[in-house]
């Protein structure tokens, strides 16, 4: 469109009375092109250049060796193979989101659903209970759990008992505990959202009209907090997918996520440009989900804003 | 509740559709799972072990440990600085954010809500890395006025969430009647969009306080030796030693998240 037409400035006064000049929104518009849209840029850029050959930093030379290196190995002879280390971290951090997705939610909607048909008094507590870890640093959440799940935790010496070793820390199932704690009150707040705003008699109606109870959970119930579903879907899989503090502090470096891997090159492995590469197909991945989930929303016509 | 709802008599059988075998149980088991690690670390802050998991006996001497650490007070300063200013600066630039976004065109909106969006979306580290990078090309010190800069920037998106959903709620026909008696721009702003929307700018800038307070990987890269924030602190300490000075500093900050929580809450339940 290259044709814009002014309209006399009264006019557009006139169009909404009362309302502020768009103008107020340029300071943060340009504020958060600097601090959000140059450094998205930069790694881009840094992704395709070359890594000095000592010190931190990039060199500016024009390479595709960074995104080449992600999926092959070049051998000491010469050779070339197929490396598999960094499908491996994509395919983990991909593997543990989904999982703590999953299980997350097959927790949540029982929870939303059972806060949601409290009486008003109980129903704020709860709800009151369940948004108070958000306020609480994830960093002392995954201390918490750390000590919850070490070999002489409760648990160990619970089990000890019993004769029963326990010894998860340092290990897969101890990242995704760890994922699956932090993120669950990011399911079930969405959840209970929807989930309160249902009108129960529409249920009871529908028993009455002869649904079987699962009918009408299946057809009337789950329709209707289906919107809280889906955007508790997303804010449990996006930071998932990114995380960083789980997989170092549970998982004990042995079990790297992507964030983790990226946190190296640019610290102990130095090496800019790759990490880059790796941020990168982290962005794209992240941008895909978003694409499929707001894709199948549209679809079943249900309105999904993440933003 | 004491009366019954309409619950659905068929065949004789009384069904309570809102009660659903299993919900509760659940909901108490996950109630337990959110909240054993915090009691967890409440109750052993008080141990007086060295060693964290063996209970010796009730002592608060990991207390006086944090009171006397002055790394963690420099690091506590830190924290509480950068959080301010970002707080201060995030509000106000989500304000006009939420007010000129309104009647802003098609274009100019999408690209400022990909912008403002793009923390939300885009894994942290992603941001961090970036942001470093361009701190070392701009020449900006790694320090506290970079992690000003870059709290600032992540916390917009939470100081808006509630700003831009008040704002949508707001009924227009003050705006209208006071655009109508010839008030000005200014005007409106003052005396009648800001004492409206108060009440979310108050919720908006508590969120991204508390986002910034907590934040870990942005502050790890960029702060730089000199401006070590609290998490990053922390975060040293459990690496290196196994100490129950941490026990007693997150209790200290549970302590802080929960007051502060009630007393907004307090507030809010004093305006109605």
């Amino acid at each position: 469109m290259t044709a814009v037409t002014t309209p006399p400035k009264k006019q557009a006064q006139r169009g909404r009375p009362g309302q502020s000049s768009p103008k107020l929104a340029y300071l943060p518009i340009i504020f958060l092109a600097f601090a959000i849209g140059v450094p998205l840029l930069i790694i881009v850029v840094y992704s395709f250049l070359e890594k000095p050959s000592q010190g931190t930093g990039v060199k500016w030379v024009f390479t595709l060796e960074n995104y080449k290196a992600l999926f092959i190995q070049e051998k000491l002879d010469g050779t070339t193979a197929l490396d598999t280390r960094y499908i491996k971290v994509l395919w983990t951090s991909f593997y543990y989101s989904l999982l703590t997705t999953v299980v997350t939610l097959v927790l949540s909607i029982p929870v939303a659903m059972w806060i949601a048909t409290r009486d008003a008094r109980k129903r704020n507590l709860l709800v009151a209970l369940v948004t108070l870890p958000f306020w609480i640093s994830i960093l002392i959440r995954t201390y918490g759990m750390r000590q919850i799940v070490a070999d002489e935790g409760p648990i160990g010496k619970f089990l000890g008992i019993f004769n029963i070793e326990w010894s998860i820390l340092y290990s897969p199932p101890a990242t995704i505990l760890g994922l699956i704690y932090v993120f669950l009150p990011f399911m079930i707040l969405p959840i209970y959202a929807s989930a309160e705003r249902f009108d129960f008699r529409l249920a009871e109606a529908a028993y009455d009209l002869g649904a079987k109870r699962m009918t009408v959970v299946r057809r009337v119930i789950l329709p209707s907090i289906r919107p809280g579903v889906i955007s508790g879907i997303a804010l449990v899989f996006i930071p998932a997918l990114g995380s960083f503090l789980q997989s170092d502090m549970l998982g004990g470096g042995k079990t790297n996520m992507v964030a983790n891997v990226i946190a190296n090159n640019f610290g102990q492995a130095r090496n800019w440009p790759f990490g880059s590469a790796l941020a990168v197909l982290l962005i794209v991945l992240t941008l895909l989900f978003v694409l499929i989930m707001q894709g199948a929303a549209q679809r079943r016509g249900d309105k999904v804003e993440l933003v | 509740m004491s009366h019954t709802q309409t619950s659905s008599r068929k065949r004789g059988k009384l069904v309570n559709l809102r009660n659903f075998p299993g919900f509760k149980p659940t909901a108490w088991f996950v109630l337990f799972f959110l909240y054993s690690p915090l009691l967890y670390v409440v109750i052993y802050s008080f141990n007086s072990s060295r060693i964290g998991a063996v209970w010796e006996s009730f002592s608060v001497k990991w207390y006086f440990r944090v009171f006397e650490n002055t790394d963690i007070q420099r690091a506590l300063k830190n924290s509480l600085q950068v959080g301010l200013v970002a707080t201060i600066l995030s509000t106000t630039l989500a304000v006009m954010a939420a007010l000129g976004l309104l009647r802003m065109q098609r274009a100019g909106k999408a690209v400022a809500m990909a912008l403002i969006g793009a923390p939300l979306i885009i894994a942290e580290i992603v941001l961090a890395v970036g942001t470093l990078g361009l701190f070392i090309a701009v020449g900006v010190p790694l320090g506290k006025v970079g992690l000003m800069v870059a709290h600032t920037a992540f916390c917009i998106p939470f100081a808006l969430l509630p700003i831009r959903a008040r704002l949508s709620q707001l009924d227009m026909a003050p705006f209208e009647a006071a655009s109508d008696l010839g008030a000005n721009e200014r005007q409106i702003l003052r005396r009648i969009t800001l004492p409206l929307l108060a009440p979310a700018i108050f919720a908006g800038a508590l969120l991204a306080f508390a986002i910034s307070i907590d934040d870990f990987i942005t502050s790890f890269f960029v702060a730089g030796p000199g401006a070590t924030t609290l998490p990053v602190y922390i975060f040293g300490m459990i690496r290196s030693t196994v100490t129950p000075e941490v026990n007693a500093i997150s209790t200290l900050l549970l302590l802080f998240s929960g007051s502060v929580l009630i007393g907004s809450y307090l507030i809010q339940r004093k305006r109605r």
